[in-house]
């Protein structure tokens, strides 16, 4: 069984003189589901672009670590998946056609039975060989679910995760971040009601000002 | 990391060949830059100094039309988040690099072949002297406007910023590869030629590790 764990040791953050936080501490170390709560520009998205090893801390730290070893940035990609409704996948190339490449970019083999496990659980199986560009809004959402699934990753972070579903790709989400919860992080940045209730433990960012 | 960026390059490729971002630019410019030279050059026979300047200046702003895209597509399309979340910088960076040096060489083979065609003065005595400046000229050029690029992507008007950031850094080679290629009209051999072309082998190393050291702090904002 692995273990994995995230850390923020005096985690600062300032766009130019407007501080988004300040002095920011967590540690999660076991499997579950946790969250990032705060009011609109309290640094919800930057936190987990910070976590996720997107873009860079004011001061302070993020420490990833793989069975007590800590993962070097260079190789974070690897143990991260990330969804959010920023992220945008190649518009001119297939649902399949994308996670071949990122299979290949990331260097491990095209899981296809996964791949294919997962689109069918996002009920996007028949549709896999069109062009995403053909693909609606909600449907571009469940296929960056599979982007932030298909490597299996130990830390799972969901961005505002469910913007763009209807109820029903709502409770597919939920039923989803339970299952993945089961062993491995996930973490939830969102103001949703609904989302924060499957949470164990939730930073709320208002407080690190 | 070679095959992930083979990889990264392949999907650049396959893209381009989809949406024709960078080939259409490029071509374009290559016919209105020749088509424009050629026209106003009329019947006047123009020197072989005056031919291998204008050689490198189709080059270097055929270069500045279309090299930027390597990175500037990802950014307008957001698509660079994307990138960030399955690779390494470096990763990144040499599959950007594979593909903005095949694109220098196929555009720069088609204005050399242009050129010998359509302009008198445009004689070679020693083609292997032409062929080495010509194969470092193009590796320099594609390494420094493969980072620049990665630069400008970031910033608002990437338009303008791409060739007045590229100019400076990229003169002491522009004015080399001119050197070099006069020195291959006059059929001048290699060993009077070295100073040259230490200086363009210099200038692909330096920058090459240069961009290697600052693309980290480039691509993490």
């Amino acid at each position: 069984m692995t273990s994995y764990s995230v850390e923020a040791l005096g985690l600062n953050k300032s766009f130019g003189r407007r501080l988004i936080f300040n002095d920011l501490q967590f540690k999660f170390d076991k499997a579950g589901v946790y969250g990032v709560s705060g009011p609109n520009g309290s640094g919800k998205s930057t936190l987990v672009k910070i976590i996720a090893g997107i873009i860079g801390a004011s001061k302070g730290k993020i420490v990833h670590k793989l069975n007590d070893k800590e993962i070097v940035a260079e190789k974070l990609h690897n143990h991260i998946g990330f969804v959010s409704p920023y992220l945008v996948l190649y518009e001119e190339f297939s649902v399949y056609e994308n996670f071949n490449f990122f299979a290949e970019i990331r260097g491990v083999k095209f899981n296809k039975d996964r791949i294919d496990y997962l689109l069918e659980k996002f009920l996007l199986f028949k549709r896999k060989d069109e062009l995403l560009k053909t693909y609606s809004s909600g449907m571009k959402q469940r296929v960056k679910f599979i982007f932030g699934l298909m490597h299996s990753p130990n830390l799972l972070i969901l961005d505002e995760p469910t913007s763009n579903l209807d109820d029903e790709g709502k409770n597919s989400i939920f039923e989803l971040v339970q299952e993945e919860g089961q062993n491995s992080i996930v973490l939830i940045a969102s103001n949703e009601k609904s989302d924060l209730e499957l949470c164990s433990d939730i930073i709320y960012l208002e407080k690190y000002k | 990391m070679n095959s992930k960026a083979y990889s990264l390059f392949l999907k650049d490729f396959k893209s381009e060949l989809r949406t024709r971002y960078a080939i259409n630019a490029l071509a374009m410019f290559i016919i209105v830059a020749i088509s424009v030279i050629l026209f106003s050059v009329g019947n006047e026979k123009i020197s072989p100094s005056l031919t291998g300047g204008l050689f490198w200046v189709v080059i270097f702003f055929t270069a500045m039309s279309g090299l930027s895209r390597a990175f500037v597509s990802e950014e307008e399309r957001g698509t660079a988040l994307t990138l960030q979340l399955i690779a390494a910088p470096s990763t990144v960076f040499s599959g950007k690099l594979i593909f903005n040096i095949i694109l220098v060489f196929a555009m720069n083979t088609i204005i050399a072949i242009l050129y010998s065609a359509m302009f008198e003065a445009f004689i070679i005595k020693n083609f292997a002297l032409f062929l080495t400046s010509f194969v470092f000229g193009n590796i320099g050029l594609a390494v420094s406007s493969t980072i620049i690029a990665a630069i400008i992507a970031k910033a608002g008007a990437k338009g303008t910023l791409y060739p007045v950031l590229s100019f400076p850094i990229l003169l002491p080679l522009i004015l080399t590869s001119v050197q070099l290629t006069l020195f291959a009209f006059d059929g001048i051999s290699f060993e009077r030629a070295k100073f040259e072309l230490a200086i363009v082998v210099s200038y692909d190393v330096i920058m090459l590790t240069a961009s290697y050291m600052l693309f980290d702090f480039i691509w993490k904002e």
